[in-house]
């Protein structure tokens, strides 16, 4: 840095195109109006072309009627229902699959990303390979092959695997006997409440005996206890049984009842688990190696063993490169789940693109589907940079 | 140096842009002469065209919105490596009449989502792609000229399953590609009659019925042509049985985008005028006999009266008709009992046969 004032005496004040801080105002604001020149430019263009061609943009049709079904639901829906209900449905299912998905791709990734490190020759080749061979393949093609290549091979309805259970694999999904809740379950789920509270108590009182100095009795165990004995006694005394099991039984085409985890929705989750868990696994292992040696020679020294070792001194220090780019697979999982119709799973962009046609609205309801995604993505890397900032205030 | 670095790259990415937008557009050539020296007939030049028309003969070609993916309609056929199909001919038979060549055709395979949106942005000259005439797709993508083939929903099943009607399907899966109007009217009738499915939906004709094939659904719907074209493929085609149940009207026929009246008029008539000539009896095989026919009605149709307003060549339906052939003849073609799809003229025969078919007078 040096003084501006200070050189004045010895040169003349540079003239403004050789000035480097007029230069830089200069080129900031160069830059600001071409990207604002540029987006007016789209902007025009899209709403003079729409005007051309008779397009109006407007969202009164999400109170129409929808007209078309929707195969899977976490929500009741019919085709009764209003275009509205039907993007929300879309909705969920998006939230739905991209949930899972980051929930087992950030497990599975951690996993491959941990073998490639590995000493044993084997697993980490395995798991270079893994990598190599997922990364470097389009998710899309990963998809087909999962869908139509293993999914769909496996038994028909009839000739279903069965499991005790009763458990049904076939090639529409797998089904198990789904919980149903009774009358009971209030009384029961109380019960179950006070005997949570009864663990919290314990808790607290153990922990100031602890720092009194006084023997903890034991009192954690004990509330432990009085919860099962909450829990299985409350089962007993409430009469029906609180919850009971809705087996999946054989109907005209498919099996009815019970929870069913359908091919679509599998397949869908498979490909972006295994796809992205590739990425992770290269994150993981970056942030690993970003972790100075001197740090596991110091936790050998210590005596500490191998999962030690990763669990207190490793991972704690690599979560801190890991996380940022961790957030952007996190965002391109939530993104890339928009393949799903290639797969026959109904998420927001197959139901958009049902809407667009139907309605023949294609640019408000495109532009909906885009804001959705945005603030999908916008809300997953707020939580991560919240988590982000947690783990790095640890640095010194 | 850094510095330099910015504009260079910025002046890289124009030229690269600047050289995909150009790639597209007409040959140097630019001359719609193509078009006039296959005619048969010399004739003077029409007047200067306008609107959708001027740009087609500027570009020397006529961009068509097809399947792409159903035989019997627009399909890529592997021995010729041709597009072939009912569809794909009335594109033949539009570019024969504004271009005088049959062959001056780019065909854009489209998906039923895509379709809609193509029209709407004017990218394509006419949509022939199956696609059913609907009040909200007239005002909405675009005008639809006369339907060329009429048809209805159908339903199709596995023979083995037992399956005699729609209420046989209470608890099925369904297959059905999205962005249809199948897919509405599937929810419609099964709705209105009560009877609960689940479906399954694709973007892709391909995907739609493999996944039927595989058995992940237990029928799919569709029209029933597309049905029986459909099934032609299918692993075994003999296992499969189209409900005789018609669950819907659906005209297919061709779609211009808004705001060319000249350029509709001119698709509306060439679909007219294969009708029109397949009434009057003239083929493929005759048209060039017919020219000076003393039946004023034929004559007429073939140019003895000059241009009527289109703006076309006086003598474009022996164009269109050297071309594709009548309707008639298309229909055989493509569809007919020597092809693989066998298919009944049904409705769509001539009105004097107790069809559809019915082509206004053309003077």
């Amino acid at each position: 840095m040096t003084e501006p004032g200070h050189q004045d005496h010895q040169h003349a004040a540079p003239p403004p195109w050789r000035d480097t801080r007029v230069l830089r105002v200069a080129v900031q604001l160069v830059v600001l109006l071409a990207v604002g020149i540029g987006v007016a430019f789209l902007l025009n263009n899209l709403v003079t072309a729409m005007g051309e061609r008779g397009l109006t943009f407007g969202y009164s049709f999400l109170d129409r009627r929808a007209g078309f079904e929707i195969g899977e639901s976490p929500i009741p829906y019919s085709a009764d229902e209003s275009y509205g209900q039907a993007f929300l449905v879309g909705l969920l299912n998006t939230l739905f699959v991209s949930l899972c998905g980051i929930v087992l791709a950030t497990g599975l990734g951690v996993l491959i990303g941990v073998a490639r490190l590995s000493p044993n020759w084997l697993v980490a080749k395995v798991a270079a390979g893994y990598v190599e061979v997922i990364r470097n393949t389009p998710l899309l093609v990963q998809l087909f092959l999962i869908y139509f290549a293993v999914l769909l091979q496996l038994p028909g309805v009839r000739e279903s695997i069965t499991l005790p259970g009763p458990i049904f694999l076939n090639q529409r999904g797998l089904f198990v006997p789904g919980p149903q809740l009774s009358a009971t379950f209030g009384t029961w789920l109380a019960l179950l409440g006070v005997g949570l509270l009864v663990v919290i108590g314990a808790r607290i009182v153990a922990s100031r005996r602890e720092v009194a100095g006084r023997p903890s009795l034991r009192l954690g165990l004990l509330a432990w206890l009085a919860f099962i004995g909450l829990a299985v006694g409350g089962w007993v005394v409430v009469g029906d049984p609180p919850l009971t099991f809705d087996p999946p039984v054989f109907g005209r085409f498919n099996i009815d009842g019970g929870l069913a985890l359908s091919t679509s929705f599998t397949a869908l989750l498979t490909g972006l688990v295994i796809y992205t868990a590739a990425f992770i696994a290269e994150v993981v292992r970056g942030g690993i190696q970003a972790v100075r040696r001197g740090q596991l020679e110091a936790a050998r020294a210590l005596g500490l063993s191998e999962v030690d070792t990763l669990r207190l001194v490793i991972f704690p220090q690599a979560l801190r490169v890991i996380v940022p780019p961790l957030t952007s697979q996190y965002l391109n999982l939530v993104k890339n789940s928009s393949l799903a119709i290639a797969v026959g799973y109904p998420d927001l962009f197959k139901v958009g693109t049902t809407m667009a046609n139907q309605t023949g609205q294609p640019v408000p309801v495109m532009a909906l589907v885009m804001a959705t995604y945005l603030v999908i993505s916008l809300a997953t890397s707020a939580l991560m940079n919240l988590y982000n900032r947690r783990i790095q205030v640890l640095e010194r | 140096m850094r510095r330099r670095v910015v504009p260079v790259s910025f002046l890289l990415i124009a030229l690269v842009i600047a050289a995909c937008e150009s790639s597209p557009s007409p040959s140097p050539s630019g001359e719609p002469s193509a078009g006039e020296s296959a005619s048969a007939v010399p004739t003077p030049a029409p007047p200067p065209a306008e609107g959708r028309l001027a740009e087609v003969l500027d570009r020397g070609m006529l961009v068509c919105g097809i399947n792409g993916s159903l035989p019997g309609f627009s399909f890529l056929d592997s021995a010729s490596g041709e597009t072939t199909g009912f569809d794909a001919d009335f594109c033949r038979a539009v570019a024969a009449a504004v271009l005088g060549d049959p062959t001056l055709v780019e065909f854009r395979a489209l998906n039923a989502d895509a379709r809609g949106p193509a029209l709407q942005s004017q990218e394509i000259d006419v949509l022939i792609r199956n696609t059913t005439w609907t009040v909200s797709r007239d005002t909405d993508w675009g005008l639809f000229a006369p339907t060329t083939f009429y048809d209805g929903q159908g339903m199709m099943v596995r023979a083995a399953d037992g399956i005699s009607s729609l209420a046989d399907l209470e608890g099925a899966t369904i297959c059905v590609q999205t962005g249809t109007t199948t897919e509405l009217n599937l929810a419609d009738v099964l709705g209105s009659e009560g009877i609960d499915f689940t479906p399954l939906p694709f973007g892709e004709i391909e995907q739609t019925y493999s996944a039927y094939d595989e058995g992940s659904c237990d029928a799919v719907t569709s029209d029933r042509s597309q049905l029986i074209a459909q099934r032609t493929t299918l692993s075994n085609s003999d296992d499969h049985v189209i409900l005789e149940e018609v669950m819907s009207k659906e005209p297919l026929g061709p779609v211009v985008p808004h705001g060319d009246e000249a350029w509709f008029n001119i698709v509306k008539w060439v679909v007219f005028a294969t009708i029109e000539a397949e009434e009057r009896g003239i083929t493929q095989d005759n048209v060039a006999d017919m020219v000076g026919s003393d039946n004023l009605v034929i004559s007429r149709l073939l140019g003895a009266e000059g241009d009527l307003g289109l703006g076309l060549e006086p003598d474009w339906v022996v164009d269109v008709i050297t071309a594709v052939g009548n309707y008639g003849e298309i229909y055989e073609r493509n569809l007919g009992p020597g092809t693989a799809f066998d298919l009944d003229r049904g409705p769509n025969s001539l009105w004097t046969e107790g069809g559809l078919l019915y082509a206004p007078p053309y003077r």
